[in-house]
């Protein structure tokens, strides 16, 4: 009887279903939680005031609860307060006991500042150029929105000034020096120095013009502020212009939070990123992250897949073939911190230190490509993932049927028109399964960038409106990258931790986005070129 | 059963063919160290049906896809003798084995059309031969597709993939896909092995018009359809051919013992 149960093999059934459901539980355990936490950071959540039986009154978000260590009935919940600049710390944790009552009063207003985080508070009086514009809850409220849209305009004034003006003349100004630094160096000519000097005179007299032009611009920003009053009593006063976004999450309805909702995670998948990256958006990241996995890609396949097919049609099996295929498997798992260290090593600074010194002599020492750059991470990762690439191609190469190859060449083709007719659209589907998993790969590779590139804060991108279009030399975001930074290196780890969540949610939508474009291809190439039904 | 086992000294060959467009002479061909065949000697009558029969691991098979220098594929593979086709020594160094092959056309054992419309399969051997005008392609798909019988079930659905026929249909389809190339001989490598036995009528009726205008060597375990079909039929045992004969003789008359402990199905 145990014999027949053994060797029916239930057992196995067994085993095999708790392995795939013990797999299943720990990858929706890792989606649940990135959700979990992720979804719910940008809802504007109510804004709960406590008195407690102190006499102590706090204001705050509630963002977790549990148990306090040793006293296994009573529960402490943590509060984010915010108001750093007040209090030192935006949260604070109240035991439940402590608690008097609750309330939820309409008028609290959230401001969201380019610096010290989020302020909670009521609003006093709004002042501008010292006089008192509004001095009432609802009327002060009224009268800051225009002021807010005033200065959200400034700012797009400001930004384009930096951006466009003062970095165009920037750009000159290096152009100029290293023309200087060129004639230097060829021996100069005292005339044309004196040219370029003039030159530089010119740029200088244009870059005061504009510095006052922003200087006055930045003048405007100081005149009005707004001040409120905290739970506590405190007033503090909060300049209109350093506001972002405000809001008064007691009074908003569905409809109210849901649009906070969405203009603050258009924001983040948008914007550029605020104080040391806690705040604002990370559409840098995701920019470099998608730049680097596409230059990445246009590297790894076509080289990859050139090479696996003289591998599996061209070489001549044997030994060195052999020996060959078992390198490159070998090199597929080799730890990416090595391909970083190679990266770097020869990347950078061998082949990026030769260039510098071929053609930008003139900027050294400042590195053009001998440092870390978005082509450098981006072959070192190609490097990386060209292994998978090979070894899938040439699996797919593999799988083609022999009758095919033989029905090709028996109708007189040649052996380049058996390959590229025949076998390469037969095996494309499987080629194209190994470059999904490669690019996954890639995209999800952090180890190597962090010495080929990758910064904490590039807010100019790689690819912009100026010639030559593709800064392939400059240094990127990368959405990995981002996550432990701003997960592990800030210095408000606690404020930071609603980011990193939603960081890994966004960073776990590209990879399913890319791997479901390429599955949809897979799959139509499938159909196409589906196995003969006998 | 006993007497064939031993060296076959002294096989029976028909002498006397009169037009071949083929000839084997003295031909063996090693596997590395193992030996496929020894010193065949054989001519191949033009436009008529020759079958290649004989149990498995005899030869027929390599023999046949030396024929169109198949077996250059195999990278062991190394001959002595030769092959002329039309005269010509295929085996010669400066032979154009491309040429070969589109004069020396093969349908393999298991269908294998391309992933491509049934339009595209007929006419990929004139297109690799650089013929790109539509009219000539057109012209050559619907003659081929009628000489193997395929035209009138397929003449609506030309652009449709050739992987949705039926094994059948798709062995029909390799085999107009090698006519529309107008090869000399046609290498017939057991086509009907995989096909039930209607589509293997289909497939004989097909072979029994070519012959008017094709030479068609065909390697079968069918000993019925070998009868059936084939003016001239060649036994082989353990890589020698043992008798080559006319049908007719081979199977009512055979010279030899073993062919005839054969061909009654008394081994094999």
């Amino acid at each position: 009887m145990t014999l027949r149960f053994w060797r029916g093999g239930d057992p196995f059934i067994w085993l095999t279903g708790s392995a795939l459901a013990f797999c299943l539980l720990m990858i929706s355990g890792l989606v649940g939680i990135i959700l979990y936490n992720g979804v719910g950071v940008f809802w504007p959540s109510a804004l709960e005031q406590l008195y407690l039986r102190d006499g102590q009154v706090v204001l705050g978000k509630v963002v977790d609860r549990q148990v306090i260590p040793d006293q296994p009935e009573a529960y402490r919940i943590q509060l984010k307060v915010g108001n750093r600049d007040a209090y030192g710390l935006d949260f604070r944790w109240v035991d439940e006991a402590d608690i008097e009552r609750i309330e939820q009063p309409a008028p609290v207003v959230v401001f969201e500042r380019l610096e010290w985080g989020d302020a909670y508070g009521y609003l006093e009086e709004i002042t501008q150029n010292d006089q008192v514009l509004a001095a009432d809850g609802q009327d002060v409220w009224k009268a800051l929105q225009p002021l807010l849209e005033a200065s959200a305009t400034r700012w797009e004034v400001i930004r384009s000034i930096e951006h466009e003006e003062m970095g165009e003349l920037n750009r000159a100004m290096e152009d100029l020096r290293l023309e200087k630094r060129r004639l230097e160096m060829d021996g100069a000519k005292p005339e044309a120095m004196a040219e370029l000097e003039d030159r530089d005179r010119a740029l200088w007299e244009r870059y005061e013009r504009v510095s006052e032009r922003l200087n006055a611009v930045r003048a405007e920003n100081e005149q009005a502020t707004v001040s409120i009053r905290l739970a506590d009593g405190r007033e503090r006063s909060v300049r209109v212009a350093d506001i972002v976004r405000t809001y008064q999450p007691n009074a908003l309805g569905v409809w109210g939070k849901i649009g906070i909702y969405c203009e603050k995670g258009w924001e983040f998948v948008a914007g550029q990123p605020r104080e040391s990256n806690t705040e604002g958006g990370i559409f840098p990241a995701l920019f470099g992250t998608v730049m680097m996995v596409m230059l990445m890609s246009l590297a790894a396949v076509p080289f990859g897949i050139l090479a696996a097919l003289y591998l599996r049609e061209y070489a001549k099996q044997g030994l060195f073939v052999r020996l060959v295929r078992i390198a490159v498997n070998n090199l597929a798992g080799v730890p990416s911190i090595v391909f970083g260290m190679f990266g770097l090593g020869f990347f950078v600074y061998g082949v990026g230190g030769s260039i510098d010194r071929l053609f930008y002599p003139e900027a050294l020492p400042t590195p053009t490509y001998g440092t870390g750059g978005i082509l450098w991470a981006s072959l070192t990762l190609a490097l990386l993932t060209v292994p998978v690439v090979i070894v899938a191609t040439e699996e797919a190469l593999a799988a083609v049927p022999r009758e095919l190859r033989e029905g090709a060449l028996g109708l007189g083709s040649t052996k380049f028109q058996m390959i590229w007719n025949v076998v390469l659209p037969s095996a494309l589907p499987g080629i194209l399964t190994g470059v999904i998993l490669a690019t996954a790969r890639g995209a999800g590779e952090v180890a190597p960038l962090m010495i080929t590139g990758v910064v904490k804060l590039a807010p100019d991108l790689p690819l912009d409106a100026y010639w030559p279009f593709f800064h392939l030399e400059r240094k990127f975001m990368h959405l990995g990258f981002h996550i432990y930074d701003v997960g592990f290196q800030s210095p408000n780890v606690e404020a930071a931790r609603p980011m990193v969540y939603t960081t890994a949610l966004l960073l776990l939508l590209i990879v399913l986005a890319l791997n479901l474009t390429a599955i949809v291809v897979r799959n139509k190439l499938r159909r196409r070129y589906a196995s003969t039904a006998f | 059963m006993s007497e064939i086992r031993g060296e076959i000294d002294d096989p029976f060959v028909v002498a006397e063919i009169e037009n071949p467009i083929v000839e084997v002479d003295k031909l063996s061909l090693y596997y590395g160290d193992t030996q496929a065949l020894y010193d065949v000697d054989l001519a191949i009558p033009e436009r008529e049906v020759t079958a290649f029969i004989g149990p498995s691991g005899c030869g027929k098979s390599t023999l046949l896809r030396s024929l169109n220098r198949l077996n250059d594929l195999v990278e062991s593979a190394r001959i002595e003798g030769n092959v002329r086709v039309s005269g010509a020594d295929i085996y010669a160094p400066d032979y154009d084995v491309i040429d070969l092959r589109r004069r020396v056309g093969m349908v393999f054992q298991k269908s294998n059309p391309f992933p491509k419309s049934i339009y595209e399969n007929v006419a990929y051997g004139l297109r690799i031969a650089g013929e790109n005008r539509s009219s000539v392609l057109d012209e050559s798909v619907e003659k081929s597709l009628r000489a193997a019988a395929l035209w009138d079930e397929v003449k609506d659905r030309l652009k449709d993939n050739a992987l949705g026929l039926s094994g059948g249909q798709q062995q029909r389809l390799c085999i107009a896909r090698t006519l529309a190339v107008e090869p000399e001989v046609v290498l017939m490598d057991e086509p009907c092995s995989a096909l039930d036995p209607i589509a293997t009528v289909r497939i004989e009726e097909t072979i029994s018009e070519l012959k008017n205008d094709y030479t068609i060597v065909i390697v079968t375990h069918n000993l019925q359809q070998a009868a059936r079909i084939s003016d001239y039929t060649a036994f082989f045992y353990l890589g020698r051919l043992v008798e080559f004969n006319q049908t007719q003789q081979m199977f009512t008359q055979p010279h030899l013992k073993q062919t005839e402990d054969y061909v009654t199905g008394r081994f094999g």
